[in-house]
């Protein structure tokens, strides 16, 4: 204990020349980054600027070649409207996604808890408000139950939710009897349940409920994932689940809270898809768990887990309803649209890949 | 003598048929750096683990101050103020410095924004963690909020330390920290080391190292067959006889030696 007042051991004998050393650190030739490299650290601090350029580059494009139409109001608010729905099963894709899971099962949840808002409403007779409340409250039952297949039996997040998705189709099948809801039925019994339907008009700009009700959630979700304990738990636990455990977060219970969160965003997403949609039908979204996959990964939020902001699927939900909307107004056949998000997708995995080797 | 810091006796850890660890001893005392030595498999992480509560014993007693303890995890341990550096560090590489620094015990705002919105206080935190880091003299890094994994293995070693040190009031576990770096870096956790022991926080160091054990130890645990093999002063013994008992190949000096 006595050396401690003297200064640090010279160390071992091999050690001597050190002192000597070079006191630079290896620096490879650090000033003579290329514009490339700089592009590339920058988008790796800022991992959202991608989908936002992209956003932004494709707006301008598709405003040039299918002219005043596009940029109209009325058009910009119409994507808004038209990706509404896809954009809150993203926001909650992006949750599972960033903690380096999957969940094929989101827009199974979010058709199912419509249904059973609209059954009980409509032909049950429940006040509407408890309707939605028990909607809700069976959408985290779905997203625990995913959860906690994933923390307590370990099972991988594709698998349970590949399962699970299966199990929550052929359950709405069952309860829907495999019929729609009409919508003059929901309009006479229980016309709250349309309420996120409705809209109003700013300058040729018709702005529905479920649009803004998409933007409020991905906020929240924002700031419950970079402003709170509990959101920085959730990247940690996508980032190195082990070094999590290690430095002391409970992973399983983070995790199941996500998973159920997620659940309850798609089970909101189920209450505004009726008035979105205007009706309750078993067979719609069938396709909604790979859109908000695809929102969310060309929204650059890494499907290996702890990257990428929430906000990015946001955009890249917009980026789809642009292009959708701008091919169409081009005249292009719908082919080509499924054809142009299958390269964006492969585009934005492959950008991913790239910012990712970044270096120090 | 005042009481040890931990104080193991008697503690059997089996897994089947194999016993890991084999009514073994452990002691650590206040203000030193204990090296604990052995060969692969001898069973020295498994008694460290079993101090702080990542394995529980079978059998046998752990005091800490004098207090018998049982811990069940190493959550628990880290409550009481024992902190430990993982071999692997178990950082988040995508996160900050300061967020990395609080994982699990973030602090959050004052008043309504913190208890309702739960919102986290990173000036705070940011400024707790440069401090701890500047104290440690390790504020060679640009940003305090530049993620983990764009530091060296020195860096980020250092983070861990400097993590460890900042919240630790018992003692601190340090498993293999010199093992993945180079010379020079080696050499500034050595000196780290020496700061920590010099604030009087104890150390239980786990090394291969013998170079960097003789350096610092103040007494070097000699683990070997799943105990306690001696404990040794490394000013009384060269590294060729540690390297003899802990292999066998020489009989070990009483068990009072250090």
């Amino acid at each position: 204990m006595s050396d401690t007042t003297t200064p640090a051991s010279k160390g071992q004998d091999f050690e001597q020349t050190l002192d000597q050393s070079d006191t630079q650190v290896a620096s490879f030739e650090t000033d003579q980054h290329t514009v490339l490299e700089r592009i590339q650290h920058l988008l790796h601090n800022n991992p959202t600027l991608v989908p936002v350029i992209v956003l932004v580059i494709s707006l301008i494009a598709f405003g040039l070649i299918a002219g005043g139409k596009f940029f109209s109001a009325f058009n910009l608010s119409l994507i808004l409207q038209q990706v509404s729905i896809i954009g809150i099963l993203a926001a909650a894709q992006s949750l599972i996604i960033i903690t380096a899971g999957i969940d094929l099962s989101v827009a199974a949840i979010m058709v199912l808890m419509s249904v059973v808002m609209g059954n009980l409403a409509v032909f049950a007779g429940v006040p509407s408000g408890l309707a939605i409340l028990v909607g809700l409250a069976g959408g985290v039952g779905a997203g625990v139950m995913n959860g906690w297949f994933i923390t307590r039996i370990k099972l991988p997040p594709f698998i349970t939710t590949l399962g699970t998705w299966s199990i929550f189709y052929a359950l709405l099948l069952w309860l829907s009897g495999a019929q729609s809801i009409r919508g003059q039925d929901i309009d006479t019994n229980a016309p709250f349940l349309k309420f996120f339907g409705a809209a109003f008009n700013i300058g040729g700009a018709r702005i529905t409920l479920s649009a803004l009700l998409m933007i409020v959630v991905f906020i929240v979700l924002w700031f419950m994932l970079n402003k709170t304990a509990w959101g920085r738990h959730v990247y940690a636990i996508g980032d190195d689940k082990e070094a999590a455990d290690l430095s002391g977060i409970r992973t399983d219970r983070t995790l199941l809270s996500v998973y159920g969160l997620a659940g309850f965003v798609c089970a909101l997403g189920g209450w505004a898809s009726i008035g979105r949609v205007g009706s309750i039908s078993p067979q719609s979204f069938y396709e909604g768990n790979l859109d908000s996959i695809t929102a969310v990964v060309i929204g650059g939020i890494s499907l290996f887990g702890g990257r990428g902001s929430i906000m990015g699927a946001l955009f890249g939900a917009l980026i789809v309803g642009v292009f959708r909307s701008g091919l169409r107004l081009s005249g292009v056949d719908v082919l080509w649209q499924v054809f142009a998000i299958g390269w964006l997708i492969i585009i934005a995995v492959a950008i991913d890949q790239w910012i990712r080797r970044v270096s120090a | 003598m005042t009481t040890p810091v931990v104080q193991a006796r008697g503690i059997v850890k089996r897994y089947g048929h194999v016993t890991a660890i084999d009514h073994s001893d452990f002691e650590l005392r206040a203000g030193e750096v204990l090296a604990v030595i052995g060969d692969n498999g001898a069973g020295k992480s498994s008694i460290v683990k079993a101090i702080c509560g990542a394995t529980i014993p079978d059998e046998g007693e752990i005091l800490i101050e004098g207090k018998p303890v049982k811990f069940s995890s190493p959550i628990e341990a880290r409550d009481m103020g024992i902190e430990i550096v993982y071999q692997n560090l178990a950082l988040s590489p995508a996160l900050s410095i300061a967020d990395n620094m609080f994982t699990g015990r973030e602090i959050r705002k004052k008043g309504w924004m913190g208890k309702i919105l739960r919102m986290l206080d990173k000036p705070a935190m940011e400024k707790f963690a440069r401090d701890k880091l500047t104290e440690l003299g390790l504020m060679t890094v640009q940003s305090i909020k530049q993620p983990v994994e764009t530091l060296s293995g020195g860096q980020r070693q250092g983070v861990a330390v400097a993590r460890a040190a900042a919240f630790a009031s018992k003692f601190i576990i340090m498993d293999e920290p010199t093992a993945a770096l180079g010379v020079k870096e080696s050499r500034k956790v050595l000196e780290l080391i020496q700061d920590v022991r010099a604030r009087g926080i104890p150390i239980i160091l786990i090394s291969h190292n013998m170079p960097h054990v003789f350096e610092v130890a103040d007494r070097i645990h000699i683990h070997r067959l799943g105990k306690r093999l001696c404990t040794i002063d490394p000013k009384d013994y060269t590294m060729s006889d540690a390297v003899a008992f802990m292999t066998g190949a020489k009989e070990p000096p009483a068990q009072d030696a250090a």
